[in-house]
């Protein structure tokens, strides 16, 4: 029982990241009908951001979130205004071959400044281990947890009561009604991709963290899978992308601790198959119907 | 059907003849290294790949981005088959490398089907998930499949794929493919990718046409994994990742969704290429993906757009529309 409470809170571990991480693909694709690629290489970049401020500067945890999280913020709005802005009319298909232009790119150009090899992360959250009615938890999966689900809060705050996230939920209902009700929709947007590279760039500090080792190829796994937690839980919808988040998360983790570890990610895969058979829309999706 | 169709189709089969020539002759009289040849014979697998790739992406107009998954199945089937049931029989090499190729083929095809039958129910950016997934679970699976070494990779597989039968190859999947790009199947997936719910309303069942296309697709790129097989005698599932599907996309792109001969000469380009730039290789997929963030903001079609090259037409000798010719091969 106590390990199976154990996995279930790593599995809370990893669904929190994956949450984080889906939450970035999912309000893209509700405001730009785009699967943006590039996240998880987003994600990335936050990791090796949080590796130059901890291991060259030796800054506190705070400082080194902040600092990570505002300048992959600052790379999220030049993806968008460099790449995807000139698309704003184009093919879908064509926005989908850029995004996936831009993550082999971000991939390469990381692989260029830091090198293909592995970089260990420097511990920058306490290392203890709390012991709660005889579980085991080891800190860091107590802060990931918390800071992931306080982001949480924070964005449906944001976006249920502000003027912008009003904005932001308006622009992806109907972008042309938006524009007649004097939204300006490519602020919105680049503000969309903003908090969406700031998250996944959190998603990214606590997977290396998690994981130890940082990589040029360590975004493209765990995107894939926040991208299936994302259709999973309804693509376009906040709550829907958290709860697929947890979801995958759980399901991964247990998967590799009752059946298999190697074909954990299979099943994951088989899942989103299932889903997208099932019910294309998601768990929490609006069913839309094509107009012809 | 009329004497200008007939003398296209002559004067094609000449310049086909006549690439070969060239490079068989060369390779003969030890005029060109063992390593331009092997580039050569990579061209020709990145070409299979992508022609039958366009076959969904181009010409269907679906994302697939799960080839290198199909791929992965003609290869590993193939090599099973040439190595645990043709090898002892001791029959000649082109033989056995047809018919491995084939059974990589049909069970390629037979995967096609099963993972465009989600298609039903989605299009676009969903269909496109599916596939990436088939393609990672099929990947996986070869990762646990012990019989074929698992992770480690297979190897003991016989060389068989000379320059003369990768060419070959590779010109009949081309030429089947192009031929039915402009057969009356070739036109009924081209409507579906133009507007679905025109082409049912029209008639067309768009879910017979759609699996079709992808099994034919899956099946050339079955054959296309077999030829890499047994020309490499070792594949491991690393060589079959997500990246690798993306790469072949690219290619497509690049020269041109729905265009054949966009494919053939981006598939020669990108291969020879980094061969060509070897000192530079750490910048290679940095130019490739700038290349095609550019491309799709100047040039979304693609170099070629829908365009075919037409020898015939070049030389001047048919007036109407004719059968393309095909230049590959001559890139080393």
């Amino acid at each position: 029982m106590i390990v199976f409470i154990q996995q279930v809170i790593n599995g809370l571990n990893a669904g929190s990241i994956y949450a984080l991480v889906a939450i970035g693909y999912t309000m893209v694709y509700g405001i730009l009908k785009l699967i943006n690629f590039a996240h998880g290489e987003i994600m990335m970049f936050g990791a090796y951001f949080a590796f130059i401020a901890a291991s060259y500067f030796g800054w506190p945890a705070w400082l080194v979130i902040l600092f990570s999280v505002v300048l992959t913020a600052c790379l999220g709005f030049l993806i968008e205004f460099i790449a995807y802005r000139p698309l704003r009319n184009a093919p879908r298909l064509s926005m989908l071959i850029t995004a996936i232009g831009m993550s082999m790119f971000l991939q390469n150009l990381a692989q260029l400044i830091f090198g293909a090899d592995p970089i260990i992360m420097p511990k920058i959250f306490p290392t203890d281990t709390l012991s709660i009615l005889g579980i085991d938890v080891s800190a860091v999966t107590i802060i990931t947890i918390v800071l992931s689900v306080i982001m949480m809060i924070l964005l449906q705050l944001f976006i249920k009561n502000t003027k912008q996230g009003r904005a932001m939920r308006a622009v992806s209902e109907n972008q042309d009604a938006a524009v007649l009700m004097g939204i300006d929709v490519n602020k919105t947007i680049s503000l969309t991709f903003i908090i969406g590279s700031a998250l996944g760039a959190l998603g990214g500090i606590l997977y290396s963290t998690a994981y130890i080792t940082i990589t040029p190829t360590l975004g493209t796994m765990p995107g894939l899978k926040a991208f299936i937690a994302a259709v999973l839980g309804g693509i376009g919808s906040i709550p829907g992308a958290m709860l697929g988040g947890f979801i995958i998360g759980m399901i991964e983790t247990l998967t590799k601790a009752y059946i298999s570890t190697t074909w954990a990610d299979a099943i994951v895969f088989l899942i989103l198959i299932i889903v997208l058979v099932v019910k294309p829309t998601g768990i929490l999706g609006k069913n839309v119907k094509e107009k012809v | 059907m009329n004497s200008n169709l007939k003398k296209t189709y002559i004067i094609n089969l000449a310049a086909v003849v006549l690439i070969w020539a060239v490079i068989f002759f060369a390779q003969q009289f030890n005029l060109i290294s063992n390593y331009s040849v092997g580039i050569v014979i990579n061209c020709c697998i990145m070409i299979i790949m992508a022609t039958s790739l366009n076959i969904v992406a181009g010409f269907l107009g679906e994302m697939a981005l799960g080839h290198a998954g199909l791929m992965a199945i003609g290869a590993y089937v193939s090599a099973m088959v040439s190595v645990w049931y043709l090898s002892p029989l001791g029959w000649p090499g082109p033989i056995v490398l047809i018919i491995s190729c084939l059974a990589g083929g049909i069970v390629a095809a037979v995967m096609g089907a099963i993972i465009s039958l989600p298609s039903m129910r989605l299009r676009g950016d969903y269909l496109g998930i599916v596939t990436i997934g088939f393609a990672e679970i099929i990947r996986i699976f070869f990762i646990n499949f012990e019989p074929t070494g698992g992770a480690a990779g297979f190897s003991g597989i016989q060389r068989l794929s000379t320059f003369t039968m990768a060419f070959w190859i590779m010109v009949v999947v081309v030429t089947l493919t192009y031929t039915m790009g402009i057969s009356r199947f070739g036109r009924a997936i081209m409507s579906i990718r133009e507007d679905e719910i025109a082409a049912e309303a029209s008639g067309i069942p768009t879910t017979k046409y759609k699996v079709l296309a992808f099994a034919l697709s899956s099946f050339f790129a079955g054959i296309g994994g077999g030829v890499y097989a047994h020309y490499q005698t070792f594949i491991d599932p690393k060589k079959f990742q997500f990246m690798y599907s993306i790469e072949m996309f690219t290619i497509v792109v690049l020269g041109g969704l729905g265009s054949i001969t966009g494919s053939t000469l981006s598939a020669i380009v990108l291969t020879v290429l980094p061969e060509v730039l070897r000192q530079f290789s750490e910048y290679r997929l940095l130019v490739y993906s700038l290349a095609l963030i550019i491309m799709m903001i100047f040039r979304p079609q693609g170099i070629f757009g829908r365009y075919e090259f037409s020898l015939a037409k070049f030389l001047g000798v048919g007036k109407d529309k004719t059968k393309k010719t095909k230049k590959e091969g001559a890139g080393s």
